[in-house]
């Protein structure tokens, strides 16, 4: 099968800074991707070389099999791409600046889809008010829909959700959902990890322009298995116990947990003791704090 | 936002087949938006270069008038009307291409240009076309503004459009690289300013350099927008300061310079595709 987005030793650098180190990926039809990590972690660069929007020192990018420099025509019409940077042309409306964009991609007669797709964004009200009238919230869902008007099979969404508010969100996962599950291969990157391992069936995590983790977000939050309890504690806490303790702040505890068994003892040796619980938790990892130690252990 | 509309969802989205002549669509659109955005500003970007013109017919015409006359009986008016025609065409095809492309670049919307599949050819021929035709609206404003002032005959028409449509062309092309070269707008109006305000001024708009004293003269023929008006005066008058087919072949020759630097700065994607 051609991978939906296959990228191979691909390195740029901006003066001294490595902004992405021989980076190879390869990304599946119809998958939903996440791509997390810090800021000057490569993300965006790297979807600007997918984009053509920045040329690679070496290295390739294809998607669905052309080469986004020596095939850029087809790639790019393949190719939906959701900007991070909250841009608009203030002289069009809203419908004006959909045509125009349908037009670069070579469709002429696109205005039933582009009816469609200000549909599911909620834009239809506005489709004939200008740009600069528009709230933040809307001019975001026309850069969506401005990525979707020539009906891409390949979907990139650079931090989409960046300062817009809880409502905006919620309906743009639920219409980009939509459109994976119509099979269509999404890219996020994200900085609110929640929405990552909400969305994402794979997630490759970048830092300092290297790929450091790669993996299904399930077997990534597997792949730090702990477990934790944490407790509000009145007495000392047995001796046994002080080797598994991660956290300690005024009579709150945090205990890291091999498996469940592990609490039953944990609970046996409290009992044996005057110390009393107050409050309890059983805490698992998510996908932030694999984030977290991932980033922290390739230091 | 919805995900639902009455039971059925969002069509399956599959790459569309292309029809045969579509990249022609990619180039008429953004044409058609480089038209559309100076047509929306029409007042600022038409009408106030027109009554520009007027106001320097009316003075300098007024104050010149009865005390000069060039090439033997034409009267200063009649001869300065070509001049501000071609001066206002030259000033507002650098100003489109120029002012479009640093808007584009400084609010960051240039990205819908380049994200498409459009190829640097297609990019300059959709920009020069767009200066071009504005060149020529505020072109035709401005002869048109004058017509009840001056009734001018038009001598040879065919070598008036060559030099409006090579001069507007020129401007456009330089207007592209001004645009593409300046980071900020200060530096665009730099360009602007110093370079091509004062060679369209000092390019015999308002005199015949044979006026001049001969070093003057002489200055005058290394400026290349002299043979932009003084050709396109040629096409109104039947006269000119210059030889009016040197002045087409250096004006094509500029035109084709520009042209491959304007080209050649697009496919390198220089300080637009980095």
């Amino acid at each position: 099968m051609i991978a939906a987005i296959e990228i191979r030793g691909l390195a740029k650098r901006y003066g001294t800074v490595q902004a992405l180190a021989g980076i190879d990926l390869e990304i599946q039809p119809g998958e939903f991707f996440g791509l997390l990590g810090p800021n000057g972690a490569g993300k965006t660069t790297l979807i600007g070389i997918l984009a053509g929007l920045l040329r690679a020192d070496r290295g390739t990018a294809r998607v669905l099999g052309h080469d986004v420099v020596a095939d850029y025509r087809a790639a790019r019409r393949l190719l939906g791409i959701v900007p991070q940077e909250l841009v608009f042309d203030p002289f069009f409306t809203v419908r004006e600046t959909l045509r125009i964009q349908s037009g670069y991609y070579g469709l002429r007669a696109n205005d039933a889809w582009i009816g469609e797709v200000m549909h599911h964004l909620d834009l239809g009200a506005k489709a004939d008010a200008n740009m600069r009238s528009l709230s933040g919230g809307m001019k975001r869902r026309v850069l969506v829909a401005q990525a979707l008007v020539h009906r891409p099979p390949v979907i990139v969404l650079d931090e989409p959700t960046a300062g817009v508010d809880v409502e905006l969100r919620q309906g743009l996962w639920q219409f980009v959902r939509r459109l994976n599950r119509d099979g269509h291969t999404v890219v996020l990157t994200t900085h609110y990890l929640e929405e990552a391992e909400t969305l994402c069936d794979r997630i490759a995590m970048l830092k300092a322009g290297r790929i450091v983790a790669l993996d299904t977000t399930a077997d990534l939050i597997k792949r730090f298995h702990a477990l934790y309890l944490r407790a509000r504690l009145e007495g000392a806490v047995p001796e046994a116990m002080l080797p598994s303790i991660v956290e300690h702040d005024a009579g709150r505890y945090t205990f890291k947990l091999g498996t469940y068994a592990d609490l039953e003892g944990m609970l046996a040796r409290l009992r044996q003791t005057s110390c009393r619980i107050l409050e309890m938790e059983l805490v698992q990892p998510d996908l932030e704090e694999v984030f977290v130690q991932i980033m922290r252990s390739e230091g | 936002m919805t995900a639902e509309r009455g039971g059925a969802g969002p069509a399956p989205m599959t790459a569309v087949a292309l029809r045969p002549g579509s990249r022609l669509v990619g180039f008429a659109t953004l044409l058609y938006k480089e038209l559309l955005r100076f047509w929306k500003v029409g007042f600022q970007t038409v009408a106030a270069p027109v009554l520009a013109a007027l106001l320097y017919l009316l003075i300098f015409g007024h104050v010149l008038e009865q005390r000069v006359q060039v090439y033997g009986s034409i009267s200063y008016t009649a001869f300065l009307v070509p001049g501000l025609v071609m001066m206002s065409m030259l000033q507002n095809a650098f100003a489109n291409s120029s002012s479009s492309l640093i808007q584009s670049r400084v609010t960051g919307n240039i990205v819908f240009v380049l994200l498409p599949p459009l190829s640097y050819l297609e990019f300059f021929g959709a920009y020069l076309a767009a200066a071009v035709a504005r060149g020529l609206a505020v072109g035709v404003g401005v002869f048109a503004a004058t017509v009840p002032f001056v009734p001018l005959q038009i001598v040879h028409p065919l070598w008036a459009v060559a030099f409006a449509l090579a001069g507007c062309a020129i401007l456009g092309a330089m207007g592209m690289i001004a645009g593409i070269w300046a980071e900020k707008f200060d530096q665009l109006a730099a360009f602007q300013s110093f370079l091509i305000v004062p060679l369209t001024f000092l390019a015999g708009v308002f005199y015949s350099i044979h006026s001049l004293p001969e070093f003057w003269q002489r200055a005058s023929r290394l400026n290349p927008f002299f043979y932009l008006v003084d050709g396109f005066r040629y096409g109104f008058l039947g006269v000119a300061d210059a030889d009016p087919t040197a002045s087409l072949a250096l004006v094509g020759a500029s035109l084709l310079l520009l042209s491959a630097i304007t080209l050649a700065l697009l496919r390198s994607g220089y300080r637009l595709r980095y």
